[in-house]
């Protein structure tokens, strides 16, 4: 299978604002035009990958993530991930994976309680088999943008104790020259993206479809998504 | 119509700020006294707020009018041609009352209003910027505002979506107790797809789309046309509660409503909700309106008409639609689970006449509701003059490594990031540009081109000397435009003032404009919309003068732009608009004078039109033929202060010869307008481009690897000790 043959499919919530921006980065790299699917609609056709994008699905008014993780379309998008689909939720769509169960954990309000929208220097980690990290090196950097309210990942010691154990944590923040603090949010372990147990399912705070080119000042994103596609196809 | 038991007196109508003499205009126009529900509509439509009444005499005279122009002010934004076929839709708009009352709601709504006001025109917006004024930031009323502040723009951009790319905040006492927020959005429309607010068609149906009604912000536009005072307080329910999330709906829904080919006209309900809305559409249509008000959706119950019509609840629009389309709009605002409710009609009449319980609780002309506006030439006077502070009368010794790392630990001069990491500023992914930079720059999606945009007000000056200051405000905005290579093609003012009714304040307001006027004619920038704040004062006192401009401009191809970050050691440092001979420098109303000089109010640094203008077509020509790689405007804390900036964002270091005579802090911090800081790899060729084109430049410097500044032979400071400062004082300050 080459790139261009790549199905994948955009979930669209009414307060979803990243939707165009992963759009235009997925066209950019497999030359088509990724399929939108609304919220409402109660069903999927075959895809090779669901994204969930960020933004404020509901206006994240209640818990973020809560109202879109109940939405008529996030039954298929579970049936998908049931059947080893790959699933990527980004920001928002990180949230809402969380909220349906897809990966583990809970993402609360940032430590210092502020929206924080800059650039973080992440560390890939070893994981399990999944074609979000396979094919990238073990320890390289990558810097992303974040912009969250609410990405400050918990789950109980022991829980993490066994995210880290089995290989589920994809990426944390990691020192850099970035000014700020190297983890954003507070999460704990410095987790920025974790992985289900099949390693089919991602759910990650930054932001790649922001960082695509120079223009965008890195294309670390367009890396990352790269090597993920490219795993999807192989 | 009117019982007896709701005629009013002229006792009510001053409660709601009119005049005798606007009373005796009203009783006189409808030939009887009016009701509640008609005086509370009156006093809106007459309100400071609404009718400009104290300034459009002297709005009157700026330019408005240029090849590019394709809308100016009177609709809901204005409208330039970016080339393309597109055209750049854009506003600004002050909640300063609001906001100081709840700091979080007030700016929220500010966004989410200025927002409609673009998409009203058809336009996606796809980017926000800011102008934010507080008090004394060593005060716990300045921390709660400032952090409810930054936190409601993030609140309503972030969760819309647009970007906030960029923005300015000062801080003065003359703020501490009215505080400035002014909101500037930008949008993206087909240039023959733009919507308008006039009526058409008699018979047409009129619509009201998006949120609710509840009694929110009742004469909410009556509050920001009075002074503040003690009694502020008790104003809280007069300021109206966001929703982020419906107002991407209404976006949304509005859009796509648009593309297709339903709407006739269409008014957002921002100030005076649907008593402006109505009158406007009608107005600029020569026509009359009729509204059924037990139609309109409520979210509480037994809401009076005058409640109704004076209701600022946020989010919601009113259309005139074609007469066939309703079923195909009920459709898309379905989708978007928004109200879509038809509640009258557009009519021939010229009256707004307003229907309840099937009885009429209005009926008045519109024509005396807006062209019999009250329009007053206010008492004024002359500017008085300033003194020009000689360098030579501020005396220190310190080297100017000192000098610079407490300039920058200045809170005027201090890194915004605090702030500005508080919102959005990627979100569509077309930012170029975002926050730090002179300009923020926002690519056209899916094309090369790109819009550059910056708020800018020197309040200082303005007060010192309002004429200069008003053309120094549109100066640098030219400036900061021209730093990053872009064309600057028309402005937007906010202009906030305090109380009208006193002299020197009338006098401040015009001459501001004047210099306005003459900095927009001669640098080919237009204003195109804008809006007017007055009585921002607290128990007499009122704030420093603060005309604000929103400039944009238009860059052909984003890759050609520049930032202001030095790019490589070994490019040369050089300064457009400054000669060889020594200078000593202009410290008058400079951030230097604030540290080291006396309280006096010194004349600010003058501004030559005709230098802005040149010097500014110079680097943006240079930056274009890659001539220069970096470039940066000098303007608060000058050239020192400058050199620092790009030297802390690139990391980079700079050895810098200082002048052999002259005033050496005056050289280093004066603030002489005109001015930038570049930087080339080809420093000879630089300079011959400017002897050409007869613009004076000085070499001053290099950019080298070791990260320290140097000024002279042995004055040195890293730029980590610098960056400390300079990052580290509004957190610092935030914390209390």
């Amino acid at each position: 299978m080459t790139l261009s043959a790549l199905r994948v499919a955009i979930i669209v919530f009414p307060g979803s604002n990243c939707d165009r921006d992963i759009m235009v980065a997925i066209e950019q790299l497999t030359s088509r035009r990724p399929a939108l699917v609304w919220h409402k609609e109660a069903s999927l056709e075959a895809a090779d990958l669901v994204i969930i994008p960020g933004g404020f699905s509901f206006g994240d008014y209640l818990r973020c993530g809560a109202l879109a993780g109940r939405s008529p379309i996030m039954n298929a998008v579970l049936d998908h991930a049931a059947r080893g689909g790959a699933v990527m939720g980004i920001c928002n769509g990180f949230q809402v994976l969380t909220e349906t169960g897809m990966v583990p954990g809970v993402l609360i309000r940032n430590a210092e309680l502020k929206f924080a929208c800059r650039n973080v220097r992440l560390q890939v980690c070893k994981t399990l088999a999944s074609p979000f990290t396979s094919k990238l090196a073990i320890n390289k950097n990558l810097t992303l943008p974040i912009a969250h309210n609410e990405g400050n990942y918990f789950a109980e010691p022991g829980e993490l104790d066994q995210l880290e154990g089995e290989g589920q944590i994809a990426f944390r923040y990691t020192d850099s020259s970035i000014i700020g603090k190297a983890n954003p949010n507070g999460a704990a372990r410095d987790i920025a993206g974790v992985i289900s147990r099949n390693g089919r399912v991602i759910g990650m705070m930054p932001h790649p479809e922001r960082a695509m080119s120079d223009l965008h000042g890195g294309s670390d994103g367009a890396y990352f998504l790269l090597k993920s596609l490219e795993a999807l196809v192989s | 119509m009117t019982s007896a038991s709701d005629n009013m007196t002229f006792k009510n109508a001053s409660a709601m700020g009119l005049s005798r003499d606007e009373w005796d205009l009203i009783t006189q126009r409808l030939g009887r006294v009016p009701n509640l529900c008609e005086l509370g509509i009156f006093s809106a439509m007459w309100s400071e707020h609404c009718s400009y009444k104290s300034s459009k005499k002297w709005l009157k005279t700026l330019p408005i009018d240029g090849p590019q122009v394709i809308e100016g002010p009177g609709e809901n934004a204005g409208a330039v041609d970016i080339g393309g076929g597109l055209a750049a839709i854009f506003k600004i708009e002050s909640h300063n009352h609001p906001s100081f009352i709840e700091p979080y709601q007030g700016a929220a709504t500010g966004v989410g209003g200025i927002l409609r006001d673009v998409f009203t025109m058809g336009a996606r917006p796809v980017a926000l910027l800011n102008a934010l004024r507080f008090g004394e930031v060593n005060n716990d009323r300045t921390r709660h505002l400032v952090s409810g502040v930054v936190s409601g723009i993030g609140g309503y951009g972030n969760c819309i979506g647009i970007p906030t790319v960029g923005g300015e905040v000062n801080f003065d006492k003359s703020y501490n107790g009215n505080i400035l927020v002014n909101a500037m959005a930008v949008g993206l429309a087909n240039s023959d797809r733009i919507f308008r607010s006039a009526a058409t068609g008699p018979g047409n149906p009129v619509i009201y789309v998006g949120a609710k009604t509840g009694r929110d912000g009742i004469h909410g536009a009556t509050m920001a046309s009075a002074e503040f005072s003690d009694e502020t307080e008790s104003k809280r329910p007069t300021v109206q509660v966001g929703d982020p999330f419906t107002g991407k709906l209404l976006m949304e829904a509005c859009l796509e409503l648009m593309a297709s080919d339903s709407v006739l006209s269409i008014q957002d309900m921002g100030a005076a909700g649907l008593t402006s809305s109505s009158v406007e559409m009608a107005s600029k249509g020569g026509l009359g309106m009729e509204i059924d008000l037990d139609l309109v959706p409520t979210r509480e119950g037994n809401m009076s008409a005058y409640e109704l019509m004076l209701s600022e609840s946020q989010e919601r629009m009113l259309m005139v639609l074609k007469p066939d389309a309703t079923e195909r709009a009920r459709a898309v605002f379905d989708k978007w689970d928004l109200d879509f409710m038809p509640i009258g009609q557009v009519t021939e009449t010229g009256r707004l006449v307003l229907l309840k319980n099937g009885g009429a609780v209005c009926d008045i002309p519109i024509g005396p509701l807006v062209d019999d506006a009250p329009e007053y030439d206010r008492p004024h006077g002359e500017a008085p003059s300033r003194p020009q502070l000689a360098s030579a009368e501020i005396v220190t010794d310190s080297p100017i490594s000192l000098v610079l790392k407490l300039m920058l630990g200045h809170v005027d001069l201090a890194s915004r990031r605090w702030i500005y990491e508080q919102y959005d500023s990627q979100v569509m992914a077309d930012t170029m540009a975002g926050p730090g930079g002179d300009a923020a720059l926002v690519r056209v999606h899916g094309s090369s081109r790109g819009l550059a945009i910056s708020t800018d007000c020197t309040p200082r000056y303005v007060e010192a000397d309002p004429k200069t200051g008003g053309a120094q405000a549109v100066a640098e905005a030219y400036r900061n435009l021209s730093a990053i290579g872009a064309t600057p093609l028309a402005i937007t003012n906010n202009l906030n003032f305090g109380n009208p009714e006193k002299p020197e304040i009338m006098t401040q307001l015009i001459e501001s404009v004047t210099g306005m006027g003459d900095a927009a004619r001669m640098l080919d920038t237009p204003v195109v919309s804008g809006n007017v704040s007055l009585y921002n004062e607290t128990d007499g006192n009122a704030i420093q003068p603060c005309p604000v401009i929103g400039m944009v401009g238009v860059i052909d191809n984003v890759e050609t732009a520049v930032g202001n970050s030095f790019i490589a050691a070994g490019n040369h440092i050089l300064v457009i608009g400054q000669g060889d001979g020594t200078i000593d420098g202009w410290l008058g109303a400079s951030i230097y004078q604030q540290h080291f000089g006396d309280n006096k109010i010194y004349a600010p640094p003058p501004i030559d039109l005709s230098d802005e203008r040149s010097h500014g077509s110079f680097v943006r020509q240079q930056i274009l033929a890659g001539k220069i790689n970096a470039a940066h405007d000098i303007s608060d804390g000058g050239l020192a202060v400058a050199i620092a900036e790009m030297a802390m964002k690139s990391g980079l270091g700079a050895n810098i010869t200082t002048p052999a005579s002259g005033h050496l802090h005056g050289w280093a911090f004066g603030e002489d307008q005109a001015r930038f800081v570049v930087s080339t790899a080809d420093d000879a060729a630089l300079i011959a481009a400017a002897k050409d084109a007869g613009i004076e430049i000085t070499k001053i410097g290099m950019v080298v690897a070791d990260s320290e500044l140097k000024f002279g032979d042995s004055d040195t400071i890293s730029i980590n000790e610098v960056c400390g400062v300079f990052e580290g004082c509004i957190p610092s300050l935030m914390v209390g």
